[in-house]
């Protein structure tokens, strides 16, 4: 490390350097410094998505299954075609994105409350955050479980606290129960990262404005929706994209809870399962690239929704 | 008073969402074997369904689970040491030196960040089966490190924007040589933020399962998630509850002591990295 702080020259080294010959040599092994120390994650971090997806790209062009490597056929673009015109692709990627909408939707109304409750709280506030931390922290696998067996029939508890369903009511029998169970764990597990989030958020809102609001009579209502709400966009949106983009990939709790079963796969599961059980490695591919790309989509679409949302808003 | 009923309901709300699943899975880990093929609806074991820790005794008598653990805990902190370590580079330089190709590492992390990580687990099968190491630590490490990295690099490098690098110049006038004067100023300034970052990393390798199932086939590298997940046969619902109960609390326990003594640190980190970032 010793190495890395010899060229410091301080603060002041933005400032007139242009002109001298010894301050451009500062500025290129400045340079040259700062790339030879973000060399290595970049490296890593290519390693492991751009060379392995630029394969995914290639392979997906084949006719290709693990088990008859000999096998292997140019198909150009037919294992996407495939994919596209297949039902059960169309199915998952509704499904996913129903479960993203839900739950990113529950996640942020209930991590508002929660925000809102830990910004005003003097005492405990170390007991909350222990326990706020907890189910970030859980595995989500071990989430997926106790819910699982919090919604059986046989040993939960859950029929047995709600008044209005049969004790031995099978929440895992049908496509809509499951789907619930589902979106429970999910949104039971990550609603704490949103309010975290939010919490920041929330510590950013001047307490001069919200005073001044609350003289000039303003309801609790329009503190929220004119004062709060619009000075934390940019936390909401820095939260909603996070969770968003988390919950496009579900995976964990759907494998453990259902093992996709009643229709309840998402898309990444469908991926999942066309490489690593059925070791169809062509069509699998593209259905990889396909993910990838529809995460990009998601992820333009909220960021453009969001932007649409801020010039309304500093219009209204 | 009507202000501070309503911020105590709001309390206990969010303590009962945060810990009654908690509570649920270690009370199930109680609960007798028998009782649970019988059927034991209920919060807490009822009478004569209670087992002790002869659940507890039982996974931990359990090769596998064994194997899984040490797997976990050494495939985890590998990957976090590593990656903090390369991370912490490449945040000072993002922190503190004007370079060419900045702006290409933060979009980076950000686009890996956002990657579906079921994308890359086809490809990673293949290249890993190609190059040997499919099924061993490494091949688990690599890929926790290269999804880490980002976490790592935005905390790490809002937390280095907030060092004021002029004590060490300071220090330096003060007549200590610059190794002197980086290490004794602002290594410990900037401990707290790596230590931070650790912890998430671990937090996010401890967790993983997509990558735990798929590149790993048996117990020579297989972590605790992907264990928990096959740890027993085919029918996916008739699993021995109160035995997987009792694993999962033990593979909660290092989580949860983290929680306990960073709780402070790990919020910091997490709001620092996604807000200021």
């Amino acid at each position: 490390m010793s190495t890395v702080t010899a060229p410091r020259q301080g603060g002041t080294r933005k400032q007139g350097r242009k002109e001298t010959p010894e301050a451009s040599d500062r500025l290129k092994a400045e340079n040259s410094l700062g790339r030879k120390l973000v060399a290595p994650a970049i490296v890593l971090m290519l390693l492991v998505t751009a060379f392995p997806m630029a394969r995914a790209l290639y392979l997906s062009l084949f006719s290709y299954t693990l088990t008859a490597p000999d096998d292997r056929e140019f198909v150009g673009l037919g294992n996407y075609l495939t994919a596209l015109t297949d039902s059960l692709f169309w199915t998952t990627t509704l499904n996913t994105v129903m479960i993203m909408v839900v739950t990113v939707f529950v996640e942020l109304v209930i991590g508002f409350a929660f925000a809102m409750v830990m910004h005003r709280v003097i005492f405990a506030r170390g007991v909350i955050r222990t326990s706020i931390l907890i189910p970030y922290g859980i595995i989500t696998v071990v989430s997926g479980f106790a819910w699982q067996f919090a919604f059986s029939n046989t040993n939960g508890f859950v029929n047995s606290w709600l008044p209005f369903i049969g004790d031995d009511f099978n929440w895992f029998a049908q496509y809509e129960t499951s789907i619930i169970a589902i979106m429970v764990s999910e949104i039971w597990k990550t609603t704490p990262f949103m309010s975290l989030l939010l919490l920041a958020g929330l510590a950013q809102v001047s307490e001069d404005m919200l005073e001044a609001a609350k003289v000039d009579g303003a309801t609790w209502f329009q503190r929220l929706f004119k004062v709060i709400l619009p000075n934390m966009r940019a936390a909401i949106m820095v939260a909603v994209l996070f969770r968003a983009l988390d919950a496009y990939r579900i995976f964990d709790n759907i494998f453990v809870m259902t093992a996709g079963a009643n229709g309840t796969e998402s898309i990444s599961f469908l991926t999942y399962r066309q490489v690593i059980e059925q070791f169809q490695l062509g069509i699998g591919s593209a259905l990889s690239v396909l993910l990838f790309l529809s995460v990009l989509i998601v992820a333009f679409a909220i960021v453009k929704v969001f932007r649409v949302d801020l010039s309304n808003a500093r219009q209204g | 008073m009507k202000q501070k009923i309503g911020l105590t309901v709001g309390i206990l709300l969010i303590l009962t969402w945060c810990l009654l699943p908690v509570a649920w899975i270690i009370s199930l880990s109680f609960k007798s074997q028998e009782a649970i093929t019988n059927g034991s609806p209920g919060f807490f074991p009822s009478s004569g369904g209670a087992a002790g820790f002869a659940n507890y005794s039982d996974v931990l008598a359990d090769e596998q689970f064994r194997r899984a653990i040490i797997n976990s805990i050494g495939i985890s902190l590998i990957a976090t040491t590593l990656s903090v370590l390369i991370a912490t580079l490449a945040a000072y330089a993002i922190a503190r030196l004007e370079f060419k190709g900045k702006k290409f590492v933060l979009t980076t992390a950000l686009v890996i960040a956002m990657f579906p990580v079921v994308s890359l687990v086809g490809p990673l099968f293949d290249l890993w089966r190609t190059i040997g190491i499919y099924d061993t630590w490494p091949g688990l490490i690599i890929p926790y490190m290269s999804f880490t990295l980002p976490l790592a690099i935005w905390t790490l490098s809002a937390f280095f924007r907030e060092i004021p690098w002029e004590m060490e110049q300071a220090a330096q006038v003060d007549g200590a040589t610059s190794w002197q004067a980086f290490r004794k100023v602002i290594v410990p300034l900037a401990a707290p933020g790596v230590f931070t970052a650790a912890i998430l990393t671990f937090f996010f390798a401890w967790n993983d399962f997509v990558f735990g199932i798929s590149l790993t086939s048996t117990e020579a590298a297989r972590p605790i998630p992907a264990a928990l997940s096959f740890f027993v046969g085919a029918d996916p619902f008739n699993r021995p509850a109160s035995l997987l109960a009792a694993a999962a609390v033990v593979a909660t326990i290092p989580i949860v002591i983290i929680v306990l003594l960073f709780q402070r640190k790990i919020v910091a980190g997490l709001t620092s990295g996604a807000v200021k970032g």
